[in-house]
Formats: structure tokens, C-alpha cells, sequence
């Protein structure tokens, strides 16, 4: 496992980094490494230059902003696991392994928006909010903005996800995923809570090309019905020698059922 | 734990803690890898990415500027030194093998084949270079499965194996199982997959060579479950340096599961490369190049069919197998779909006949050795898998189906119709064991409540027995294989009593420095930790043929037991000498050698050791020194055997296949050290569940391997296996000195089927499904629990 030659450099604080980035285009940014350094290793991503921005202070840890916990995007997800957020913790609980939660971070891989990571479902049943930094100023991402596409987000080139804004009002919250048996990815993640207005919001993860919400399973829980099925009949599924497009739209509507439950 | 209290040895049968262990807790084992020698070089394989392509020019120039890079080898540089074919170590008639390079020359024939190698000043630069070698491959029509390859107009793997047949096997009689077939009260055919398994070693495969030209002498470190084997190999038929001019050490191995047991390509381009360059050169595989070169296992397309008479009794069994054997054929390729798999057909049963036809076919996959179990998982599993189905459908428990047709105590020394002779044996005690520990009724009452419901149970009980210890080396000959398989040891013992013990068998894992010791504390009488265990460095060690196929125990601990009475003969002589009496007065008890009721007249061991050396008092005419070498050449197989009983609690919702509870009940003769039984038998069965549930060697039609990293091979995890329930019978064997068998296959030689059969008992109960094939994947489950109950209700409605 040996990566094509890089460059490497840490970020002394954020606004260093967005300098550094404006400086050198080709800068790519490693947080926790979990999933850029095993694509270097296979010589699947070779980027000249690594920023770390690993240990930048500024971007770890959670506190309380009025009704908002603000969680540093270098938080990692074994601080996740431990803290008092929101469904967070038992998404955390199912990312890796201990040492893969020792070192990866929340902010890593909801920019990341790999279609199979836990916590983007997590992140839209919750309504969690994005600070994304650019060397322009501060924007606010809504949750249902930030996933684009595969491995696409809403943070553009340049531009750093400094924080996650968590709702506190969310009363009860689950998640069910069926994993992938070699990679421990979800092949289905379905996240649900329960909001302060009593509303509440679903997602799903791993199943398409990105997490998104599950409209028709909030309106009939909403409407005090059963999850029931179909759930996602007519979306473009992902399918694979492990699970077939047909499969997962079956988890999904397997685990939707099994989450409505828990949920009560 | 049964049937060793009436041992009175001190440290045979103790569960003590490995000796090994505390290095490589600790990280400070040496490994392959580990070892660095001044001056060494770097090498870093270019690989085929194609199944199939025939190799045009190879432009050194591409990389032979980049800074570091010393030199660019191609099997031109191969043929160029005059290096030979890597030889197969098992002849069946008219076995078709083609040739098989140390770099490819003409064609590769495999994704992984090794077509350049890249030596550089550090492992980087090696990478780095190895990446940018310009190669231009022209592919060629590939096949990756056997059925495909046999097919008419199918592509040709190699031009000198017409059809892609290497060979046609069989054994037994046709024509009486065609009579049992005529006789039948009932029939069962069943068609099964055996898959592609990788082996994944903990370590990868590693080699380091060094070339002494004033000497003429090589030195290899290799990661190798037998250095005296690859040693022959390497000197004798592919590379041509006298015998004794090659060392080769295998020094700590991190885990073989068989994969180590063969002579591979790095290994020769690593001698090659050290002679060229004047320096050591070392390759490590990659964990992605493992699963490319490490030699696979299993992969066999079977037909089984079972006759019974009307009381149930088996009257003929019938075996077809398609037997992959991959791009190449290795060591001992040929032998492990036929001698190694269709002789063990014949199972724990009273067969009258049996009839086994096994074609080796080639394909433009990772070749096919080999791996734990080696044909005797398979022959489980196709014998095993087909009494179940026979069970169903005479409506009989497949419990008692089984013992009513057992292979019965009197009748051992047993004969099968597929010419093996079982040395011993008595399955029932095993059976009913297992029954009683794993609550079977309670299992069954279970499994009905459960029926109909989002999770079902599914529970099986399934009895084995294995051959290991293959021999005797006149026997094995006769068959076709191109070694002996006998053992040696040396024991040597030092003026101040202490003991070292060398074995031609090898631990990569088994804890032979813990247990061969446990053999000669006892014999010797001196504490255990006077004695080490020399393995794994043909510069030391008498010859031996390594390990592999449950052998060490039988043969390499049997050939210790009879140097180590030839110590204690002549340490007896020294002691009376030294006693002034006569040697019929002598005894040897409590560690030291005493005068028959004069217990004060006594010497220790210590005391005989010293004088061997010293050589002021020996009786007349005798040699001084203290050392005695054994050959021994076991006088048959030894055939453990065993009930396991696996239970699984499908989701039916998901298709999720949960392996609750998982029981055994082994017979391996004596144990002599049950903590390390245990921890062979624990990993074996995780292997055997790894198969059934979730390892998939899979390729796609043209030989593209989908599952090339963990990421899709799904290896098994603590947390998918439960806490095992493992007891023993012993039934020692009744031809070794030790009465020991083997137990570092039957974990895995017994669950794939056990863990299959739970998971089809489920689904036949529930709703009728006889057969799916491994591994039982979610998908998998699910749709065909979907289907069968589509067309349940589907018959209702009609």
C-alpha cells in the first residue's frame, strides 16, 4: 500500500488554510484520512499536495449556540459517540471501528458525501445546518441543500465546512442500518426524529446516490399511519453484486418500519 | 475434556500458554518483512490486469531513468538466466500442465500474473516505477468459470491443454453404484457450488534473497510452511544451484491456512535479482496483491446423488465435480480435488459403493491449490449437504438418519469402497455428545414455535471424518506425488542438560514451540523450560517436509517421540554406567535415574549430560555426545472425526442469516495440549462459517476478480460468531507412538456444511427450499424465501 509521491503541509488555523487553498489550487484537504488515504494507497487518488486541518482547534468540539448545538466539522466521531447530541451518537456508534472513530471526524465525512456514510442521513432527519467558510466570507447550508450528488456537496473548492449546527429540540430520534458485510458502509441507513413542533423527519442513506429524504414515510408518520411500503418507488437505487437496486428499496422500506417502531 | 486423565504425564495434555505468544503480543516477532540486510534492495511487481493478453514489448527505457530505479526484469531476463518452469509436486496420469514461468514470457494468463519487476534503492521508488512501466498487452478471449471453459468454442486458457481439461480422475466402482442406483428405494440428486475462497493470511506472502558470490551460496527468507520443500524446488528444478548452496529460512509466519505451502514466482525473481544486482533484494505483497497471487481454494461445480434401500440404509453415492484449478497448476494442484477429496467421499457412513469423477479444468483465474481443508472440506461438504437432503425427503431426523448408517466401532480398520483404510474411530459417542450439549429437542420445539414468524430457525447436525497425515511416502508415490511424506527430528542436548529440538514441520500458527516441548519434557523428564523448539531454517534443521495438512502432531511430533526415546536408551546406559549397575536395574522416574530399591543411588538427567560430553566415563566402546536424529514414516493416514451442530436464526424480512449457537464434539486421539486444540479448532470453524456465510472469491465471466479487497471480501468478524460449545472424544490412533491425529483442518472441514446445512434446514422447514449455494448473503435468503412463498400462495390460490 504506497501512495504516488505528495506533498503535505497543516493548516495553522483556518483562515491559513483558506489562504493556503487560494494560494495552490491544487490543495486537497485531509481531515481524518478514512476514506482519502485508502484511495491514495490504491493510487485511486493521487493529489499533489495534502493541507491537514486535522488538529486545528478551532474546528473541535460542541457547544451550545441558543437553540443549536455547534459542533467543530474536526470533531471526531468518537466525541460524537460521547456527546449529548441528537441521534449523532448511535449513528456514531455504527461508523467503523474504534479506531477508525478515534480519527475520523463528523465534518470530514458529511463533506465528504460519500452515498454510503452514515451520518448525511442523520444530518437531514435532523435538519442540521452547514457553516461553510471561503476566503468571500460565511454562508448556511440547510441540510436538504448539502448533498448533491456522489461524493458532491455542497462545499465548493476553496471552501471549508467549519461547523454542523444540530437542532436541540429533537425529543426522540433512531437509526437503523442494514451494513455491508465486508465494508461495514450502510447499504441502507434510515434516520428519523422527532422534532419540537412533534413533526417528524425521515432520511435514508447508502440506498442511492445520495442521502435524502423520505417524503412519503414523514407524511404517513405524520399522519399517525404505518410506515407501510413503496417508500421509495420511482427513485434511481443503487445496486451492486451484494445488493441489488430492488433490495434496497426493500431495506428501506424493511428498516423505515423497523424505525417507526423504535421511534414510538 | 474426556479421555486423557488416564495419561500420568506431567505435561502432555496440559492446556499450558502458548510459548510463542508473548512475541508476537508484543510485536517483537521477526517476520519476513521485518528483516533488514545491508545493501538491499527493493522490488515491486507489475502485474497483468488482464485475465488473458498476450505480452508485446515492455519498454524498460519507460522507467529505467527515474531516479532509484536500478533494473527492469521480464521474462525474456527469466528465460535469458536459463531458470526453469516452476515444477507441480503431484503427477496424475496424463496430467496436461503448462508451463509456468517465474515472469510471464509470451502471455499472461491471469489478472495478477506477474509480467515485469521493477528493483529500486527503497520499496517507494519500486511502487512508483512498477506503476509506470509501459507494457502493451494485446488481451485475448478469457474464461473464468469451469463449466464455461469446457464448453464447446470456449477460449483456451494454453494452447498445450486442448479443451482446457487438465485431466480426468476417478475412483471407485461405476458399476456398483449403478447396481445400489437399480436397487433404490429412493433417490436424492443434488447440484452444488463449492466457491472461490482466498485465504487472506494475517501476514502477507514476503521474500527476501541474498547472493554470496564468493561462496557461490543463497540465502531466502520466505514465508513458507515447508523451507526444505521450497529449498528442492528452487534448487533442484527451477533454478540449478547445488542443493546445499541454498539456505532457506522461514523465519516467524504470520498464518498460511496452505496458501505458503507453494513455490510462487516471487521467490524465484528474488534469488534471480539478488545474483544480477550483487545485492539483497526483498519483496512484500501488498494486501491487494495478495488477493491476486496468493494461491485460492475450493471452486468446484459437483453433482451428488444418493441411493437408499427402504429401511434407510445408504446403498450408493455418486459424485461428479468440475474442479477449477485456475491459470496455473501448483504444488500440489492436481491432488487436491482427487486424492485429497474424492477417497474422503465416502464420509462416516457404511457405504457399499461409491463412485467419484473429478475433471480438472483450466481457466484465467488466480490458480487453485491447496487451503485449509484442501479437498476434504469439499467432500464434506458434497457428502454432507446430500444426507441431508435424503433425510428430508424420507422424512427421517437427519440425527438419526446419520447413525443408523455410521461406520460401526467393530468395524474399524475400515475399508472404504474409495481406498482409504479409517484406522479408528466410534462416531456415535460423538454424535450423541454434541446432541446432548447443544439441547437438540429443545432446538426442534423451538424451531416450530418459531415457524411462520419474521425469524426462523434452523439447526443441523452433521458428522465427518478427515485423513491427515498423509502417508506412508511408498503409498503416496504410488500416487502420483513427487515427495515423501515422512518427518524428521532432531533432538540435541547440550552439557548442562538443556535441550533443543528441531522438527522439519513448521508453526505459522499451530504452537509447536509450546507443544513439541510439552512431548519431550515428558520423555525426558526435565522441566519444560530446559527445552526449545528449532524450526523453519533448512540450515539447521534435519530434512523434513514441513507442515500442512494436519501433519505436524502425527507425523513431526511421532518422529520426535522416537529420537527422544533413542536420548533416553542411551542416557539409561550412561546412568547405569555411572551407577555401576546393570541397565535391566535401572529405572527412570521422577525425573532422574535411580537403582531399583536403592532410590538414593540416583543421577540426573543433568549429571548424564555432562558425562556424554565429557567423556571421562562412558561404557565401553560407546560415542560420546548426547543427540539422536529420526526419520519416521508413518505406516497410514490418521482419520479424526468428529459432530458438529451449527444454529442459525434467519431474518426473513432481510435475509440476514445470524449464526446463533455453534457446538462440536472433535476426535483428535490424545490432546496434547488442549488450550492450542481449541484455538485451532475455533479458527477452523470461523474459516468453515466464513465460506457458508460470507466469503466469495468472485469473478466475473471473463476472470475480472470483483471481490479484491475488503471492502468486498467479507472476512468474518468476532462479532458475527458466537460463543463456540466445543467438547472432545479421544480415540487414539492406533498406528503412531503418540496414538495422536490432527485437528488444525476439522474446524474448518466440518462448519462450512454444518453452518450450510442449519441455514437450509431452516429454509427447507419453512418453506421447502432444498438447495441454495454458499455464501447465504442477505439477497441471497431473501428472495428465495420471497419466491418460495410467492409460489406457496400462488398453489393455494390455485
Amino acid at each position: 500500500m504506497y501512495p504516488a509521491n505528495f506533498d503535505y503541509q497543516k493548516a495553522a488555523s483556518v483562515d491559513a488554510a483558506l489562504q493556503a487553498m487560494a494560494d495552490n489550487p491544487d490543495l486537497k484537504v485531509i481531515a481524518g484520512g478514512h476514506s482519502l488515504l485508502p484511495a491514495m494507497k490504491l493510487r485511486l487518488a493521487q493529489p499533489p499536495a495534502l493541507l491537514d486541518i486535522f488538529n486545528l482547534e478551532e474546528l473541535k468540539g460542541i457547544k451550545e449556540d441558543g437553540d443549536f448545538y455547534v459542533v467543530g466539522a474536526m470533531t471526531t466521531h468518537a466525541d460524537v459517540l460521547r456527546s449529548q447530541l441528537p441521534l449523532f451518537p448511535e449513528v456514531a456508534g455504527w461508523v467503523g471501528d474504534p479506531m477508525v472513530r478515534n480519527r475520523g471526524t463528523i465534518g470530514g465525512s458529511l463533506a465528504h458525501a460519500d452515498p454510503s456514510a452514515d451520518y448525511p442521513a442523520a444530518a437531514l432527519a435532523t435538519g442540521a445546518e452547514f457553516v461553510i467558510r471561503g476566503m468571500g466570507g460565511e454562508r448556511t447550508v440547510g441540510a436538504d441543500e448539502m448533498f448533491l450528488g456522489m461524493f458532491e456537496s455542497a462545499v465548493q473548492h476553496g471552501e471549508l465546512l467549519t461547523h454542523i449546527r444540530i437542532p436541540r429540540g429533537i425529543s426522540a430520534s433512531v437509526y437503523e442500518k442494514y451494513r455491508h458485510p465486508a465494508s461495514h458502509y450502510a447499504i441502507v441507513g434510515v434516520a428519523m426524529a422527532r422534532h419540537a413542533d412533534g413533526q417528524i423527519r425521515a432520511a435514508y442513506t447508502g440506498a442511492a446516490e445520495k442521502a435524502a429524504r423520505l417524503p412519503k414515510l414523514e407524511e404517513r408518520l405524520n399522519a399517525g399511519q404505518d410506515a407501510g411500503t413503496g417508500l421509495v418507488e420511482g427513485a434511481d437505487m443503487l445496486g451492486d453484486r451484494f445488493a441489488s437496486a430492488e433490495f434496497r428499496a426493500h431495506l428501506v422500506d424493511v428498516l423505515s418500519d423497523r424505525a417507526a417502531k423504535r421511534l414510538g | 475434556m474426556t479421555g486423557n486423565e488416564s495419561r500420568t504425564d506431567k505435561y502432555f495434555g496440559q492446556a499450558l500458554k502458548r510459548k510463542e505468544d508473548p512475541r508476537f503480543i508484543t510485536g517483537t516477532g521477526n517476520y519476513t518483512d521485518d528483516i533488514v540486510l545491508p545493501g538491499m534492495l527493493h522490488a515491486a511487481m507489475v502485474r497483468s490486469p488482464y485475465p488473458h493478453a498476450k505480452i508485446g514489448g515492455i519498454n524498460k527505457e519507460s522507467v529505467t531513468g527515474m531516479p532509484g530505479v536500478v533494473a527492469v526484469l521480464t521474462g525474456q531476463d527469466i528465460a535469458d538466466a536459463g531458470i526453469g518452469s516452476i515444477p507441480v509436486g503431484w503427477l496424475l496420469p496424463e496430467l496436461k500442465t503448462p508451463a509456468h514461468p517465474a515472469i510471464a514470457l509470451t502471455e499472461a494468463n491471469h489478472v495478477g500474473d506477474i509480467v515485469a519487476v521493477v528493483v529500486a534503492e527503497n520499496r517507494a521508488l519500486a511502487e512508483d516505477a512498477a506503476s509506470m512501466l509501459e507494457v502493451d498487452y494485446e488481451p485475448l478471449p478469457s474464461v473464468a468459470f469451469a463449466g464455461a471453459a469446457i464448453a464447446e468454442g470456449a477460449p483456451v486458457v494454453h494452447d498445450d491443454v486442448p479443451g482446457n481439461v487438465a485431466f480426468n480422475w476417478e475412483i471407485g466402482d461405476a458399476t456398483a453404484v449403478q447396481e445400489g442406483f437399480n436397487a433404490a428405494y429412493k433417490t436424492v440428486k443434488l447440484k452444488l457450488t463449492n466457491q472461490r475462497l482466498i485465504p487472506n493470511a494475517i501476514e502477507p506472502r514476503a521474500s527476501l534473497a541474498q547472493f554470496t558470490p564468493a561462496s557461490g551460496e543463497y540465502l531466502l527468507y520466505t514465508t513458507s510452511q515447508n523451507p526444505h520443500i521450497h529449498r528442492l524446488i528452487l534448487a533442484a528444478f527451477v533454478m540449478n544451484i547445488p542443493e546445499h548452496k541454498l539456505r532457506v529460512i522461514s523465519p516467524d509466519v504470520g498464518g498460511g491456512f496452505g496458501s505458503k505451502i507453494f513455490q510462487y514466482q516471487e521467490e524465484v525473481i528474488m534469488l534471480l535479482a539478488a545474483r544480477l544486482m550483487g545485492r539483497p533484494v526483498k519483496w512484500t505483497a501488498r494486501r491487494s496483491e495478495a488477493f491476486v497471487s496468493d494461491m485460492q481454494g475450493r471452486d468446484h461445480e459437483t453433482e451428488t446423488e444418493m441411493a437408499v434401500d427402504k429401511d434407510g440404509k445408504m446403498l450408493a453415492f455418486r459424485v461428479n465435480t468440475l474442479a477449477n484449478l485456475g491459470a496455473y497448476q501448483t504444488l500440489f494442484a492436481p491432488a487436491v480435488p482427487t486424492y485429497l477429496y474424492g477417497t474422503l467421499c465416502n464420509g462416516v457412513y457404511k457405504l457399499p459403493a461409491v463412485h467419484v469423477k473429478v475433471q480438472g479444468v483450466m481457466t484465467n483465474t488466480v490458480p487453485v491449490d491447496a487451503y485449509r481443508g484442501a479437498g476434504r472440506p469439499e467432500a464434506t461438504y458434497a457428502i454432507e449437504r446430500t444426507v441431508d437432503a435424503m433425510a428430508h425427503a424420507l422424512g427421517e431426523d437427519p440425527a438419526e438418519f446419520r447413525r443408523k448408517n455410521f461406520i460401526q466401532p467393530e468395524d474399524f480398520p475400515y475399508q472404504t469402497p474409495v481406498a482409504l483404510v479409517y484406522d479408528s474411530g466410534n462416531y456415535e459417542p460423538a454424535l450423541d455428545m454434541a446432541l446432548g450439549m447443544m439441547k437438540y429437542p429443545e432446538l426442534r420445539a423451538e424451531q416450530e414455535r418459531m415457524k411462520g414468524s419474521n425469524k426462523i430457525l434452523g439447526v443441523s447436525v452433521i458428522s465427518y471424518v478427515e485423513a491427515c497425515g498423509l502417508a506412508p511416502s511408498a503409498l503416496v508415490g504410488q500416487l502420483g506425488a513427487q515427495a515423501g511424506q515422512w518427518e524428521s527430528s532432531l533432538v540435541r542436548v547440550y552439557p548442562t542438560g538443556k535441550v533443543e529440538l528441531f522438527t522439519g514441520s513448521h508453526s505459522h500458527g499451530q504452537g509447536h514451540e509450546t507443544a513439541f516441548p510439552q512431548i519431550a519434557a515428558d520423555e525426558l523428564q526435565i522441566p519444560i523450560e530446559d527445552i526449545d523448539l528449532v524450526h523453519g531454517d533448512t540450515g539447521r534443521m534435519p530434512y523434513g517436509w514441513g507442515t500442512y495438512g494436519s501433519r505436524s502432531a502425527a507425523v513431526g511430533g511421532s518422529a520426535l517421540k522416537v529420537a527422544l526415546q533413542k536420548i533416553t536408551a542411551k542416557a539409561k546406559k550412561i546412568a547405569a554406567h555411572l551407577l555401576e549397575a546393570s541397565e535391566e536395574d535401572v529405572e527412570h522416574e521422577n525425573g532422574v535415574f535411580r537403582i531399583k530399591g536403592a532410590p538414593d543411588q540416583s543421577k540426573t538427567f543433568f549429571d548424564v549430560a555432562l558425562m556424554a560430553h565429557l567423556a571421562h566415563s562412558l561404557p565401553d566402546g560407546m560415542e560420546p555426545g548426547l543427540e539422536a536424529t529420526a526419520f519416521y514414516d508413518p505406516k497410514n493416514f490418521v482419520y479424526p472425526f468428529g459432530t458438529h451442530m451449527a444454529v442459525v436464526e434467519i431474518d426473513t424480512d432481510t435475509g440476514k442469516v445470524d449464526l446463533r449457537n455453534y457446538g462440536c464434539v472433535d476426535d483428535c486421539g490424545p490432546l496434547i495440549n488442549p488450550l492450542i486444540v481449541e484455538g485451532q479448532v475455533h479458527g477452523g470453524i470461523a474459516q468453515g462459517a466464513g465460506q457458508a456465510l460470507w466469503e466469495e472469491g468472485a469473478y466475473d465471466e471473463e476472470g475480472n476478480l470483483l471481490a479484491a479487497s475488503y471492502m468486498e471480501y467479507t472476512m468474518p468478524r468476532a462479532d458475527d460468531l458466537p460463543m463456540y460449545q466445543i467438547d472432545h472424544t479421544v480415540t487414539p490412533s492406533p498406528h503412531n507412538p503418540l496414538g495422536v491425529k490432527g485437528i488444525g483442518e476439522s474446524g474448518t472441514i466440518a462448519s462450512s456444511a454444518a453452518v450450510a446445512n442449519a441455514v437450509l434446514d431452516a429454509l427447507w422447514h419453512e418453506c421447502g427450499i432444498e438447495h441454495l449455494d454458499m455464501p447465504y448473503t442477505a439477497e441471497k435468503v431473501w428472495k428465495a424465501i420471497r419466491d418460495s412463498r410467492a409460489g406457496m400462495g400462488q398453489a393455494a390460490d390455485d
